[in-house]
């Protein structure tokens, strides 16, 4: 087996915003103070005209791209999720949501994997909160490929905001560029019958060390990477729960109102199945590493397999 | 009746506005008050106070600025109208029906199931619209984003905003005029309706804005305080927003909530209750006998 590679999320995003802002000059791109981290600054260095910092204004970030995009742009707007999703999420209903505005918010730190900043900088309840808004897509890579080809889908999608989260840290690589992303539309990245992962961004990683792990054991799991939230991939769901009789849900999110409720929602209107849902437990986050954060809130693969035993 | 009137910067002296213009502009904005009387009545619910403010400057934005086509509302070149202070809709839905933009019985359905017409503006739903509002303190961000976008493409539209007093109580309304600022957005005109009321009482008790003059003159704005209802005096200050360069512009207009009605006039309870159809007669009556001149 060839050595892993590890792109992050939010640099493939600074290579697509590089890519995109030559081929299409109607894309413009904002930021609130954050452009390095959130590598928006990639776009600031090829085309400054079309960028605009509006500062610490969350808030005036999503209202002026609802200005850009009603006048007929193509706004990419970024900061951490945190203040993405939370600082301007009334905004978003308003100026975005209800009157349908293009508007991409790519909302980079998300998740406990931010790491040092701590609790008050790991979003945690986006998912939810996003999720929540009619006329809301909702999305999250597993890779550097799909935070691209994803994109790629988002700039001719014009019938109204999306929300992706993006992560600081960065993943392994599953995908290549032959990779086509489908809103709607979840990826089964291991076949199984015994028993369905499916998990969203980092913890896809997670779940396919862990269905390495059930194989030895014999327990064949299938493992499903679900990066559209909303839409959610109705089909393959319940596909799982009629053949597989068991699904483990696993995110870097509240254990309320995100992929574990978004999945149980579906199951239990269609083919109810016993299941586990793994995510943060009602708390805020820690300093610390990356890998001991999602230790401290049991998000790994061994984690993973322990749940999966239990419903076996 | 031409709604596109090319704009003349240069006549920027009182003595130099065509006084038939403002004459003509008068009683356009008298009959509109009767029709927001007529919707707001029929409805049942909703904002004359507002509405009726605001009126005088919506109607000379729209009848005497504005570069629109209503059998094209989506004309990509059009100048952008953005009523931040959402909630004076019937204000702005009168005006488009006169205009054409959608049929004037439409008017009768307001916040009725199901209508064009919401309570508030709805960019989906109303032709013409712009941009949806109703949550107070997102429409001057809005047009700053719109600003923007027209300048990119290097174009001549002109965005123009209308927002409250109380919406100034918003911090968002504030990083809009930070930003406006910053980006020296000198293609788009905010209006301010200051009525000096709000839902709860007087904008004074409430939360003082006040001195908007100076704040947005700290803010690096050019900056025009005028008489609400004097359509003179607006069109003047407009022609001098428009052409001044390199700042964005505000007219502060010092106007009276539900202005034009006798009992309306100046009165907090008349923020959010429809007229009832006797008080609705009374207010029509007092404005059809109203001397324009």
């Amino acid at each position: 087996m060839s050595e892993k590679r590890f792109i992050g999320t939010r640099n493939a995003y600074g290579e697509f915003l590089k890519e995109i802002g030559k081929e299409n000059p109607n894309v413009v791109a904002l930021d609130a103070d954050l452009s390095c981290s959130t590598q928006t600054c990639k776009f600031y260095d090829e085309y400054p005209e079309r960028f605009f910092n509006i500062g610490i204004s969350e808030q005036n970030l999503v209202g002026t791209a609802a200005g850009l995009a009603a006048y007929g742009k193509k706004p990419f707007i970024s900061t951490f999720a945190v203040f993405a999703s939370g600082r301007a999420w009334e905004p978003i209903r308003q100026s975005l949501c209800v009157p349908k505005l293009p508007v991409n918010i790519i909302a980079t730190h998300g998740g406990v994997t931010v790491g040092a900043d701590g609790g008050s900088h790991q979003m945690t309840e986006d998912f939810a909160i996003m999720r929540a808004l009619p006329n809301m897509i909702v999305l999250c890579p597993a890779d550097g490929y799909e935070t691209k080809a994803m994109l790629r889908r988002l700039v001719e999608y014009n019938d109204g905001p999306a929300y992706v989260r993006l992560s600081r840290i960065k993943f392994p690589v599953i995908y290549d560029d032959n990779y086509k992303f489908e809103i709607g539309k979840s990826d089964t990245l291991r076949d199984g019958k015994d028993i369905t992962i499916i998990a969203v961004g980092y913890m896809v990683h997670a779940a396919l060390e862990a269905a390495e792990q059930l194989a030895v054991d014999g327990i064949d799991a299938r493992v499903i990477n679900m990066a559209s939230l909303k839409p959610i991939d109705e089909e393959a769901i319940i596909k799982a729960a009629r053949e597989t009789r068991r699904i483990v849900t696993i995110e870097e999110h509240q254990i309320y109102g995100g992929l574990g409720s978004a999945v149980a929602q579906v199951v239990a209107e269609n083919h109810p199945v016993p299941m586990r849902i793994m995510g943060v437990h009602d708390k805020f986050g820690l300093s610390g590493e990356a890998d001991q954060l999602l230790e401290y809130h049991g998000l790994t693969s061994s984690g993973i397999v322990e749940k999966v035993k239990s419903l076996l | 009746m031409s709604s596109s009137v090319m704009l003349s910067p240069e006549k920027t002296k009182v003595s130099e506005i065509d006084k038939e213009e403002v004459l003509r502009l008068r009683k356009i904005a008298r009959d509109l008050r009767i029709k927001i009387i007529n919707m707001l009545a029929e409805a049942g619910s909703g904002h004359p106070g507002g509405s009726l403010s605001a009126i005088d400057i919506i109607t000379t934005i729209y009848f005497h600025f504005m570069k629109i086509d209503p059998k094209n509302p989506k004309w990509p070149e059009r100048d952008r109208f953005v009523l931040s202070k959402g909630h004076a809709a019937p204000a702005l839905y009168s005006v488009l029906a006169t205009l054409g933009f959608f049929d004037e019985k439409e008017l009768m359905t307001l916040r009725k199931f199901p209508s064009k017409l919401q309570g508030h503006p709805d960019k989906l739903t109303t032709p013409g619209v712009d941009m949806s509002t109703g949550s107070l303190g997102q429409g001057l961000s809005v047009s700053t984003g719109m600003a923007l976008g027209a300048r990119l493409d290097k174009k001549d539209i002109r965005i123009f905003t209308v927002c409250s007093d109380g919406e100034h109580q918003s911090g968002m309304t504030w990083e809009a005029v930070l930003s406006a600022a910053k980006f020296k957005l000198d293609n788009m005109t905010v209006f301010i309706d200051n009525n000096g009321l709000q839902i709860d009482g007087r904008t004074d008790t409430i939360m003082p804005v006040m001195p908007l003059k100076e704040k947005y003159l700290a803010f690096n704005w050019n900056v025009y305080e005028v008489d609400g209802h004097d359509i003179e005096a607006i069109i003047e200050a407009a022609y001098k927003a428009i052409a001044h360069k390199g700042q964005p512009s505000v007219i502060i207009c010092k106007t009276i909530k539900g202005k034009g009605v006798s009992f309306m006039e100046d009165q907090v309870s008349w923020h959010g209750v429809a007229p009832s159809m006797e008080e609705a007669a009374k207010a029509i009556e007092e404005l059809k006998a109203m001397e324009i001149k």
